[in-house]
């Protein structure tokens, strides 16, 4: 028993004798209010499932998610999606890479494909993730958000990736921030033997809230003085604000590859927008059949821990990426709720069969 | 084994105090050694301001599901664990505090009221002066001076009153509920000493019993000591002792010494705690919490385990990207597994929920007024509605199997009519019928045969005289006063004769008789006895019985009470002696009563009988239907009484507590005799009564047990002393399996009539069934001082708000007026509360496994890392908020069937019999209905992140979106759930369900839609939002809430159906032997008793 709102134990009767509600104390007349609530009478409406309301529902149930499924498998099927997985493709790179105190060597790598049709539409281009723990407690709590907003952090729960041995803070600091995916991929579409590099865009990937709210550059009258005083964390190549040289908007802390990459994903396989397809010139309308080169500045290591690197291009559905579960789902349970749907009909007339006849 | 520790207590306090009066010491010379007395604080109150904390809070942290919540919190606090001890810190704070603060205020109640009680004024003679002071300043031995209408500060001995002959009038209706006015005796030397001054030139000692609890109960002595006699003592005995609490009435003043003050005081030693009763259904919450501790340890140790194995692979034990901070690698390794351990333990501790006792609490304590509002049992005629006095019992209402009545005042309705009498064996009887026979003797009373005029005076003078009638005065309007002489004088006046009352000894349920010794105008001494036959008939000359006996056993037969008259004449001589004996016995310091009776005994002997007397009592409106119901109820009805055989039974045939078909076994003394052989013979009937019931009947499986059996009913009836020789045998032959036999005799019976029982053999009925294999729940009900014994054992005690005071409605769990509104407390209220609360019990289990399952699984998904799936607000918020309140208001409102449906079909009770709906298969139901939930949350949204773009921009979602899937899949499905199982939507059930998931998805936006300052994290920064701008989320939520809820709905459609079918069926076949097997109803009641005879066997 956990507390006791039992009266008679908690409230001897010299309470009682104080409490109308309860007391012993003798009332000229103690007739209790007629009121519905008090009688459970309250108007009610009293549901019953029966066959005749609920096979309608059943048919209509079946018939929705038929349509919705039909729908789903259509629009996954309309996507088209290509994967590369390249984390053996240049095997010295992999090689190289798998001794760290190689990390200021660059490693270029080339993964050829073609185009048998023209890819329509947004195409975006992800990388993926293999046996890649982004999930890990460990991992997932080595951030400082407060830090990412742009605040001056006394306390951080960045460990083990805090600050150096000197005391110099990491910025930013945290294992996820520490481990950012920092391969460039780079596509080139080979036409008449002169390669053209796809144009990209590099920006409007992420989340909007996280790019304007979430993630701030501390206030400084420039960026590098913004960072003074902290160091890159240690697997980086590069600090903070050198991310993009090129876009201000998109550099430090509100660098959107950092910002992606800090969101971290539900699952060890996984998938991060990396860029989208700009579309110009010959690219309007999406990327034309053909052959295409991805050159790729091999710098993340994943045959360290068993993992697998993949560059994925993608168009999008209304649904989303490629993905045939939802439709296949949606079939399945139309499927089967439009069975029992019948089945019962078909128990249900029996009865009624025999109803009538025990009737007669 | 309450009232055991009761006597034990009792036992401890024999001994004798003295007080002295007035604090004067009764000579210089001797040395008295001053007893030290408690003073006359009364401390109701637990805590002071200043142990309030610590002492409450022990005491709570003392329940063992606080303490748990305690240590999960402590666990969170130092070992470094996936959630805050916030999550589980708050709401455990919520409740302690909550708790705390209820605590708090009736403790605050109970100061104000100890306060009240203690600085009142009262006055007290000291000097000769009166000297006004505070309640509690009032030592033993003090003079109280107590004006009219004022209550009495402490026990007082009662020593002189404003009133010359030293009475004085006093109502306990704040003790015992009876508000009619008693009469107090002041003691007979000191009833002259009505002023200050006098009364403090008193000097006397009083010696008397150490306080004990009985109300009704006290001995002492007063020894007086005169200026220059010898000292004077006088016995004193509950009629000397004003009581604290009750209240001076019609009286200008009183004094008294105090003899028990403050703790010590009747009122206050009656007040401390009473056993506490526990229903089934918590038991059963408490087997489930072991199921569900167990399931809790082993997810746990899976994941420890499963975490170490994972981790011997290097690459998954440190990847590059996931260092070990300092402190994981220093600490050793068994350590570490103990605090992961821990973690998951802290991770998965949701599963055990705090609210639910809370909920449960709520439910119960809330619940319960339904019962108090009940308009339908509300009586008109005491203008009062049933009682509730603890709220711990309700669902134990639906879940009763034996019902244990009293007979008068329960079943009937106690209020006597004049039938008739017969005198001398010739009969009176009234053609009139509500009419008091007495004042038309001579008028329309018609007579069969006529006795001596003579002996038609006797009878009437021994009735008017034999009695402690409390009559009504004209000039005191303002209540009824007990008077026995003055109706003696009143009455015998017309008689024609004076009498002096010399005696009384009360009636009393053990001797079952009364007396009153008189002395008449012309010096003669006469006793008059009246009582029962079976007392009264050993007490007189055997030639005189036959003629009379005839009568009594036909009025008895045709359900009469019977009382018969006797009187003897007493020499100056025997009366001198038994005065004396008499007076002997009142000085008696211990067992007062039982030499009176003693005394009395010795002179009730070789009395003249003179006639006896019927009245009828009738039976209570719609008691025979309640006995009727309840039977069909599949309940046990068991009539425990007083009263003799042939009444109780000719009571029970009429109330169809036996049917005619009902086949009767008696085990009573007349079947058993007298004689040495009775245990012989007591063992034979055993013996035959078991092969017929038990050995000869055919093995039908489970047919037994709660069902219309087309089979022969059985009736049993037993006695008093043949009770007594089943459960303490004089010889150890065989004894011990006596009540064996007789317990399975008694189970197999449909119906059991006890009669002739003492209130204490009521209780051990009650307790040999309730211990019987299966532990069946028993329901005492009863109305009168000698019901309280069985209403404190039973599981569920019922009080009638009759006329025998208000001893069993304070003693008992839930008091009514009528025993018809049994029927809709247990058939209504009963099965509504079980149905709730099971289905709370079992809801709040189901909701919390399928609340926990996915972040189990999604441990084998994020290398055992304790990765919660949540955020901490939903894992806090999860019972508090989002699906606390539809449970709470379906606990409350919910009614399945229709509460006139359940009163009028009374089978519909058996539904829920026996725990039903808290049965391991039940639980298991939903316990694989959480689990499959769980699974297909998870798995649902697992797949669905298998591409974790579904934003047709190609965005990505994390891991907090993924967990906010599926805890909004989660929170739609649970709360659906709910709603599917609502059968009564009152606009609260709509208000509250559609209200929690709209709260839930604010709350969502808003606890989404800040940066919070005080948070680590900012992980939830506008995932929720961020997750409705995909429609693939919308679809997938919809279809898993559907896919989950669809076998549910599939089974209810399916039941329905079948049940449908059933109803169909069953009333095609009976629809043909529906009209021929009806049955009998009320017959004449002569026909019956008269027939019943070829029954027994």
């Amino acid at each position: 028993r956990y507390s006791s709102f039992s009266r008679r134990q908690e409230l001897d009767t010299l309470t009682k004798v104080h409490n109308p509600l309860i007391g012993t104390k003798t009332h000229p007349s103690r007739c209790p209010d007629n009121s519905a609530f008090k009688q459970q009478k309250l108007p009610a409406w009293k549901p019953q499932l029966t066959p005749a309301t609920v096979l309608p529902s059943f048919f209509l149930t079946g018939a929705f998610c038929l349509a919705m499924g039909v729908c789903l498998i259509l629009s996954a099927n309309s996507v088209r999606e290509i994967q590369f997985d390249y984390s053996d493709k240049c095997s010295d790179c992999s090689k190289l890479r798998e001794n760290s105190s190689n990390w200021n060597k660059e490693c270029h790598c080339s993964v050829n494909f073609t185009l048998k049709e023209d890819i329509l539409g947004d195409v975006f281009m992800y990388y993926g993730l293999q046996n890649f723990y982004q999930n890990h407690r460990r991992y997932v709590i080595s951030r400082s958000d407060a830090q990412l907003l742009g605040r001056n952090v006394n306390k951080s729960y960045c460990a083990p990736f805090t600050t150096y041995h000197n005391g110099t803070p990491m910025a930013p600091c945290g294992a996820i921030a520490n481990s950012m995916f920092n391969d460039t991929i780079d596509l080139f579409y080979n036409l008449n033997s002169s390669a053209i590099q796809v144009p990209v865009l590099k920006t409007g990937n992420s989340w909007w809230t996280d790019k304007n709210v979430k993630f701030r550059n501390p206030k400084s009258y420039n960026l590098s003085s913004a960072f003074a005083g902290t160091a890159r964390p240690p697997y980086w190549h590069k600090p903070v604000y050198l991310l993009d040289k090129e876009d201000e908007r998109n550099n430090g802390y509100v660098n959107e590859d950092l910002i992606i990459w800090m969101r971290v994903s539900a699952f060890a396989t996984f998938r991060n927008l990396y860029r989208r397809v700009k579309r110009i010139r010959q690219f309007a309308d999406g990327l034309p059949a053909g052959n295409y080169t991805f050159r790729i500045s091999y710098n993340f290591p994943v045959t360290k821990f068993k993992g697998r690197k993949h560059v994925i291009l993608s168009t999008v559905a209304w649904s989303g990426g490629s993905n045939p579960f939802l439709g296949i789902a949606y079939v399945v349970s139309g499927t089967a709720a439009t069975l029992t749907g019948f089945v019962i009909t078909a128990i249900h007339l029996k009865l009624r069969k025999k109803k009538t006849f025990f009737q007669k | 084994k309450h009232r055991q520790q009761m006597c034990a207590g009792e036992e401890k306090r024999v001994g004798t105090r003295t007080v002295v009066v007035g604090h004067r010491p009764v000579s210089e010379t001797d040395a008295y050694v001053a007893q030290k007395f408690c003073d006359n604080r009364i401390v109701s109150s637990k805590y002071t301001l200043w142990n309030f904390l610590p002492k409450n809070l022990f005491e709570q942290f003392r329940r063992i599901a606080n303490f748990y919540f305690l240590i999960i919190f402590l666990v969170q606090v130092i070992v470094d664990t996936p959630t805050s001890p916030v999550t589980s810190g708050l709401p455990l704070f919520f409740v302690i505090t909550v708790t705390a603060i209820k605590q708090g205020y009736e403790d605050w109640l109970r100061h104000r009221a100890d306060n009240e009680v203690n600085k009142s004024n009262v006055f007290i003679v000291e000097n000769a002066k009166q000297v006004q002071k505070e309640s509690e300043k009032i030592k033993v031995g003090d003079i109280v001076e107590v004006k009219a209408d004022e209550t009495f500060p402490c026990d007082l001995i009662f020593l002189a009153s404003s009133s010359i002959d030293g009475t004085c009038y006093v109502t306990t209706a704040s003790l015992d509920g009876e508000s009619n006015f008693k009469t107090h005796y002041a003691v007979r030397d000191t009833t002259v000493l009505c002023t200050d001054e006098a009364i403090d030139a008193l000097t006397a000692t009083i010696e008397c019993e150490q306080p004990q609890p009985d109300l009704y109960k006290f001995v002492g002595r007063i020894i007086i000591y005169g200026s220059n006699q010898e000292p004077v003592a006088r016995s004193l005995g509950p009629e000397n002792l004003l009581l604290k609490g009750a209240t001076l009435k019609n009286t200008k003043k009183i004094y008294g010494v105090a003899v028990y003050t403050g703790m010590e005081t009747k009122m206050a030693l009656n007040y401390q705690g009473k056993s506490q009763k526990r229903s089934a259904v918590e038991k059963s919450i408490n087997a489930f919490l072991i199921v569900y501790l167990c399931i809790l340890l082993s997810k746990a140790t899976v994941c420890t385990t499963l975490k170490y194995v994972w981790q011997s692979n290097p690459f998954n034990d440190e990847p590059w990207y996931n260092e070990k901070t300092k402190k994981e690698r220093d600490t050793f390794k068994v350590l570490r597994m103990f605090t992961d351990f821990l973690s998951f333990m802290v991770l998965f501790n949701f599963i055990i929920p705090v609210s639910m006792y809370v909920t449960v609490e709520m439910q119960k304590f809330l619940g319960s007024f339904f019962i108090s509002w009940d308009k339908e049992m509300y009586d008109e005629e005491i203008k009062e509605g049933a009682l509730v006095n603890t709220s711990d019992l309700n669902e134990e209402l639906g879940q009763v199997e034996y019902v244990f009545t009293d007979k008068t005042g329960t079943l009937t309705e106690n209020s006597m009519e004049f039938i008739e009498c017969c005198i001398d064996g010739h009969k009176y009887k009234d053609c009139i019928s509500e009419v008091d026979g007495f004042s038309q003797t001579d008028g329309p009373l018609k007579y069969y045969g006529k006795a001596e005029k003579s002996r038609e005076e006797l009878f009437l003078r021994a009735l008017c005289l034999c009695h402690t009638v409390q009559i009504k005065e004209a000039d005191q309007v303002d209540g009824l006063i007990g008077h026995p002489e003055h109706v003696g004088f009143l009455i015998s006046s017309l008689v024609g004769g004076r009498y002096q009352l010399l005696h009384v000894l009360n009636f009393d349920p053990v001797r079952r008789r009364m007396s009153v010794i008189v002395r008449t105008t012309t010096g003669t001494l006469l006793l008059f006895c009246k009582g029962a036959d079976s007392s009264i008939f050993p007490r007189v000359q055997q030639e005189e019985i036959q003629q009379t006996k005839v009568h009594v056993d036909r009025n008895a037969m045709d359900g009469y009470r019977t009382l018969c008259v006797a009187f003897k004449e007493l020499t100056q001589k025997e009366y001198d002696k038994i005065d004396r004996q008499l007076n002997e016995a009142k000085m008696a310091l211990q067992d007062r009563e039982e030499k009176m009776a003693k005394v009395f005994e010795d002179a009730e002997a070789d009395m003249h009988l003179i006639g006896a007397t019927a009245v009828e009592d009738r039976l209570q409106e719609q008691s025979a239907e309640t006995i009727e119901a309840l039977h069909a109820a599949g309940m046990k009805v068991w009539v425990l009484t007083g009263d003799k055989m042939e009444t109780a039974k000719s009571t029970c045939y009429a109330c169809r507590l036996f049917q005619t078909s009902t086949e009767l076994l008696e085990l009573t003394a007349k079947m058993v005799g007298e004689s040495e052989r009775k245990e012989d013979r007591l063992h034979e009937l055993l013996m035959e009564y078991h092969k017929k019931l038990i050995q000869d009947v055919p093995k039908n499986r489970g047919g037994l047990k709660r069902s219309w059996t087309l089979s022969q009913e059985y009736g049993l009836i037993i006695d008093g002393s043949t009770l007594s020789l089943i459960l303490n045998p004089s010889q150890d032959s065989s004894p011990s399996n006596y009540k064996n036999i007789f317990l399975q005799i008694c189970l197999k019976c449909t119906a059991v009539l006890c009669c002739r029982m003492a209130p204490l053999q009521k209780a051990q009925i009650v307790r040999m069934v309730k211990n019987t294999k299966g532990s069946p729940i028993t329901l005492s009900i009863g109305d009168g001082a000698n019901d309280v014994s069985m209403i404190l054992e039973a599981h569920v005690g019922i009080g009638i708000k009759g006329k025998e005071g208000r001893q069993a409605s304070r003693n008992s769990d839930y008091a009514v007026p009528k025993f018809k509104h049994l029927r809709k407390l247990l058939l209504a209220h009963g099965h509504l509360y079980y149905v709730r609360i099971a289905h709370l019990v079992q809801y709040f289990f189901y909701k919390n496994l399928c609340f926990i399952l996915p972040q189990f699984l999604y441990q084998f998904f994020c290398g055992f890392s304790q990765q919660p799936l949540y955020d901490a607000a939903y894992l806090t918020m999860y019972n508090i908020c989002f699906t606390s309140l539809p449970i709470l208001a379906y606990s409350l409102l919910e009614q399945h069937i229709n509460i006139d449906t359940l009163t009028s079909d009374p089978q519909l009770y058996m539904k829920v019999s026996d725990n039903a709906m808290l049965q391991w298969r039940p639980f298991l139901y939903w316990t694989f209905l959480g689990a499959f939930e769980g699974l297909v949350f998870f798995f649902g949204v697992y797949f669905l992140f298998q591409n974790s773009s579904l934003e047709d921009n190609g965005k990505v979602f994390g891991n907090w979106t993924f967990g906010t899937i599926v805890f909004t899949v989660l929170v739609f499905t649970v709360t659906l759930k709910l709603a599917l199982d609502t059968r009564f939507w009152t606009w609260m059930n709509h208000f509250v369900i559609w209200g929690s998931l709209a709260f839930y998805v604010f709350f969502s936006f808003f606890w989404g839609g800040v940066i919070w300052p005080f948070l680590k994290q900012q992980r939830m920064y506008f995932v929720f939002a961020h997750m409705l701008t995909s429609v693939s989320t919308w679809l997938a939520i919809v279809l898993l809430i559907f896919i989950s809820l669809f076998p549910e709905i599939l089974l209810i459609v399916l039941k329905n159906i079948r049940e449908k079918n059933h109803q169909v069926r069953n009333k095609m076949i009976r629809k043909a032997p529906d009209s021929l097997s009806a049955r009998p109803s009320v017959r004449p009641l002569l026909l019956r008793t008269f027939s019943d005879e070829s029954n027994v066997l």
